[in-house]
């Protein structure tokens, strides 16, 4: 039987690791391109208030609005409540021809479908969200998401 | 000088500084998904066209006033209580819609003084430019949920299932048509259509 056996038993050779770091470099590449650090930075201070009668948000056929007071580093603003969309601040009169030229960058096919996601910090008055749906009525543009933490999860 | 062959660089612990940052970059990602109230806005109206005329029982008044305060039909409530107030009112079923149907499938008191029918049933919905936002979406998701509550015991009771599952599947299979489902969710909708009338605050 012996005549079989080579060398000693057990002697298995070494894995080679050298692939490893191909492998995680791989990995951390995905995540690196898959990661959304933020589309805007914001300017202000954005606690969503909770709800549990909510439904999911297309992403690709909604423009965000965001409001809120300015935070901690944006002093030089104010501390009333403010509007920002993409990266400006803008003032209530200047919504309809935000809202309008981010509803014109859609594909035809979705415009119709528009929807603008309000992002509204929970202690805004809501005169000010107000302010804005009117704004938006006057744009026509009609479907709005009022974005929400959801409550229970 | 004797041509010294240049040390190999260690690669071994190359890994260990992919892993760190790969590590870094699994904690920060939040593969977000945002969710919310999805809801319509009135279109502007004409100025010359008469606002028609509704009656008063089937009219059902919130209003949150600047101290956050609810008043429901000009009563003071907490907000744990309004779902039940908004069901009742539009299940109440006491006489008939514009095609003088009655409400077959209405399970309310059927009082006379409350609304007649869910097809007439109008939440309205008012608020204070002072009022938080937080509460505004907190009485706002009441009202929905008498309406979610409404709709999915009929779903119950048609089509054995949750409304919610429904409106899941149809958001699933959106590229191809199911006819028998969309179907079956306009019914629903259309025995409790969503009435939520909201008024513009008081300019001050």
């Amino acid at each position: 039987m012996s005549k079989f056996k080579k060398g000693k038993q057990g002697d298995l050779p070494a894995i080679s690791t050298a692939s490893l770091p191909d492998i995680v470099f791989m990995l951390l590449f995905f995540f690196m391109v898959a990661t959304v650090m933020r589309d805007s930075s914001l300017m202000i201070e954005n606690r969503l208030p909770g709800a549990e009668q909510v439904e999911k948000l297309q992403k690709d056929r909604t423009a965000f609005i965001y409001a809120g007071k300015p935070s901690s580093q944006f002093k030089q603003l104010g501390t009333e409540p403010v509007i920002q969309f993409n990266d400006k601040i803008i003032k209530v009169e200047e919504v309809q021809a935000s809202v309008l030229a981010a509803q014109q960058e859609l594909t035809e096919e979705l415009q119709p479908k528009f929807v603008v996601g309000f992002k509204v910090d929970k202690d805004t008055h809501s005169g000010l969200v107000s302010d804005i749906k009117q704004e938006l009525r006057q744009a026509n543009t009609l479907k709005v998401m009022y974005i929400t933490s959801v409550k229970g999860e | 000088m004797a041509k010294r062959a240049a040390p190999e660089v260690n690669a071994g612990s190359m890994a260990d500084i992919a892993f760190l940052l790969l590590i870094f970059f699994l904690v920060t990602t939040t593969i977000e998904k945002d969710k919310g109230q999805l809801l319509g806005l009135p279109p502007i109206q004409d100025q010359n066209v008469e606002p028609p005329i509704i009656k008063q029982k089937n009219l059902f008044t919130v209003l949150l006033n600047r101290k956050n305060q609810l008043l429901v039909e000009d009563e003071l409530m907490e907000v744990k209580n309004l779902r039940q107030a908004a069901i009742d009112f539009i299940d109440n079923g006491g006489s008939t819609n514009a095609d003088g149907e009655t409400c077959d499938y209405c399970k309310g008191k059927r009082d006379p003084s409350s609304s007649d029918h869910p097809d007439k049933a109008i939440i309205s919905y008012k608020y204070d430019r002072e009022t938080t936002y937080e509460k505004y979406i907190e009485v706002q998701d009441e009202l929905l949920a008498a309406y979610a509550f409404l709709r999915d015991r009929e779903a119950q009771r048609l089509y054995n299932r949750s409304f919610k599952s429904m409106l899941e599947e149809k958001a699933k299979n959106q590229f191809k048509k199911d006819e028998k489902l969309n179907e079956q969710i306009k019914r629903i909708q259309k025995m409790y259509p969503q009435i939520l009338s909201e008024a513009e605050p008081d300019k001050d």
